[in-house]
């Protein structure tokens, strides 16, 4: 607990730096629109208009705030304005797309760890591919599932599947490989076969390394599924808040939809780490 | 069909081949090592080619390789315009910028217990954050050029960097602090010649992890805007033609473009941290 304070210094810090940065960045403006009315402006009215414009190049904290609490409480749940709604249609692409990735990269996983062809021909390609900007085909998929006829929840589904797969693949053969010989030699001398290795040695002890890539593929998944909303001109989720943001020139409603975004991605690993924290204290494997 | 059917038959020979390598004695050899994960690669290419071909899949759903490659080849001065506006100019510039501001922060957070106390959770929280998303708001302040994308990249890379490097510079052990104390070093010799380069390690994971958020981030910005070049902003526009074999290119461009970063950055890795053992068994 004695971190918090720090922690709050930091953030107040941030908070300070920002509004400063309003006033600087918005007061161009605000002299503009002086020098054409022919007024002259004192310095603590500038202040006050710039933390109050209505398209500000950056808006001030209380007004991301207020445009959060809009989006999120001040409409109704199936209202194309509320944040509730969007953040839904995001977050149920993201989770479909992370439990498919996921699954898919435990089996892909277990197949390496037992079988030696597979692990020396994937493994350096699941590995390369972490190296590659994958996020660039996200508008080809988009399209092509589009001109096949599939659109909404699935073509984002397969890019946030498509994120979350190699960060699975990775750490778990790294997790599935953690018992050392010893532990391995020991179900030997019990005459357990593959199977029964793997159910009562190998998943357990992968569970930490599981946890942590977990952690790093639904951040990963979040990602897919508000980029696979940018292109093909979405008109829900929050991908598509920020980009009819960034066409209209709606500061507050980008920094809005950017802080949902970041409030889901933050609860998303949280909830990951409360599972994390459960399993492995029943598991007794809690530091 | 018999181009679906030669494709299948090349996947059994192949499969029956890898499985024959990894399971003989010369399975640790540096050529088998190499052979078996290219013949994986090469065993995809005609499985897509013989596919698409043998099925008859339009080329605007998934145009064969082949026909990718004749794109990449006549479109070499399209895809090195693209090529030098995103890559060079956006991401290379928005990375030496993003990791020499993380790498300074770093030292200078270094010497304050109570900075490193809180700006640690904060870095680790906001590393996590689809930051991507920052790109509408950065393309409106800086424009549609590069200088945009450069922005992008900058912020994108500069927590994974600066949590990395604090992290390195408190890897070394109290014993050797001391040593460095009994020699009367100062602060600064103590940073250059004991904790900077004990924090290399650390560095370069984050260096390397960033290479691929550069790219990602330098790509990405360019779907808010952008001139009208750029790998970004060719995929986007071509995508909406349904132009698909342009787009592929750009993605194995993108994909070459990535791996030989990452490469490069590992590779310097490797001659700066030579001691670590992480570094000295491999050859």
């Amino acid at each position: 607990m004695r971190s918090v304070l720090p922690i709050l210094a930091v953030l107040g810090a941030i908070v300070a730096l920002w509004y400063a940065a309003t006033v600087w960045l918005n007061s161009q403006w605000t002299y503009d629109q002086a020098a054409r009315a022919g007024v002259e402006v004192s310095f603590g009215e500038v202040v006050a208009d710039t933390l109050n414009q209505d398209r500000p190049v950056l808006p001030a904290p209380h007004q991301v705030a207020e445009g959060l609490w809009d989006g999120l409480a001040g409409q109704k749940v199936t209202s194309k304005r509320s944040l509730v709604y969007h953040g839904w249609v995001t977050l149920s692409a993201t989770l479909v797309g992370f439990a498919i990735g996921t699954g898919l990269g435990i089996l892909l996983a277990v197949g390496i760890v037992h079988n030696r062809a597979m692990d020396m021909s994937v493994m350096p390609w699941a590995i390369a591919s972490q190296t590659i900007p994958i996020l660039a085909i996200a508008p080809m998929v988009i399209v092509v599932f589009a001109s096949v006829g599939l659109t909404g929840l699935i073509p984002k589904a397969i890019i946030s599947a498509y994120l979350s797969f190699f960060p699975v693949v990775v750490g778990m053969v790294k997790g599935l490989r953690s018992p050392d010989a010893m532990q391995l030699d020991l179900l030997k001398t019990y005459n357990a076969g593959g199977w029964d290795t793997l159910r009562k040695l190998r998943l357990p002890a992968s569970m930490p390394y599981l946890f942590a890539s977990l952690k790093v593929s639904v951040a990963a998944s979040l990602v897919g599924a508000i980029v696979g909303e940018l292109p093909a001109g979405a008109t829900s989720g929050l991908g598509a808040r920020l980009l009819s943001g960034s066409y209209y020139g709606q500061t507050i409603q980008i920094w809005a939809a950017l802080f949902a975004a970041a409030i889901l991605a933050a609860g998303l690993v949280m909830i990951i780490g409360g599972i994390e924290r459960g399993t492995l204290r029943r598991m007794g494997m809690a530091r | 069909m018999s181009w679906l059917w030669g494709a299948i038959l090349f996947w059994l020979g192949a499969w029956a081949l890898n499985a024959r390598l990894a399971g003989s004695r010369f399975a640790g050899r540096k050529v088998v090592r190499f052979f078996v994960p290219a013949l994986f690669g090469v065993t995809l290419l005609v499985l897509w080619e013989g596919i698409v071909r043998g099925l008859g899949v339009p080329g605007v759903i998934l145009p064969p390789p082949s026909a990718i490659w004749e794109t990449i080849t006549g479109a070499v001065p399209v895809l090195w315009g693209d090529f030098v506006q995103t890559i060079v100019k956006g991401a290379l510039s928005g990375y030496v910028i993003g990791c020499g501001a993380a790498f300074l922060t770093a030292v200078a957070i270094d010497r304050s217990p109570f900075l490193q106390r809180g700006l640690l959770p904060v870095g680790n929280f906001v590393a996590a954050l689809p930051i991507v998303g920052i790109a509408p708001i950065l393309v409106m302040w800086f424009g549609f050029d590069w200088q945009s994308k450069a922005a992008v990249v900058v912020v994108m890379v500069f927590f994974p960097v600066l949590v990395n490097t604090v992290a390195g510079l408190a890897a070394t052990e109290r014993m050797q602090r001391d040593l460095m104390a009994t020699y009367s070093a100062s602060y600064w010799q103590t940073l250059f010649k004991l904790r900077l380069p004990a924090a290399m390690p650390f560095v370069f994971n984050g260096l390397k992890i960033a290479t691929t958020l550069a790219l990602i981030g330098a790509i990405v910005a360019e779907f808010f805007g952008s001139p009208i070049r750029g790998m970004g902003f060719r995929i986007s526009t071509e995508v909406g033609r349904l132009a698909l074999d342009m787009v592929w290119a750009e993605i194995a461009v993108a994909a070459v473009a990535g791996s030989a970063f990452y490469g490069l950055v590992a590779a310097t890795e490797k001659a700066v941290t030579f001691w670590h053992p992480s570094q000295r068994g491999r050859k």
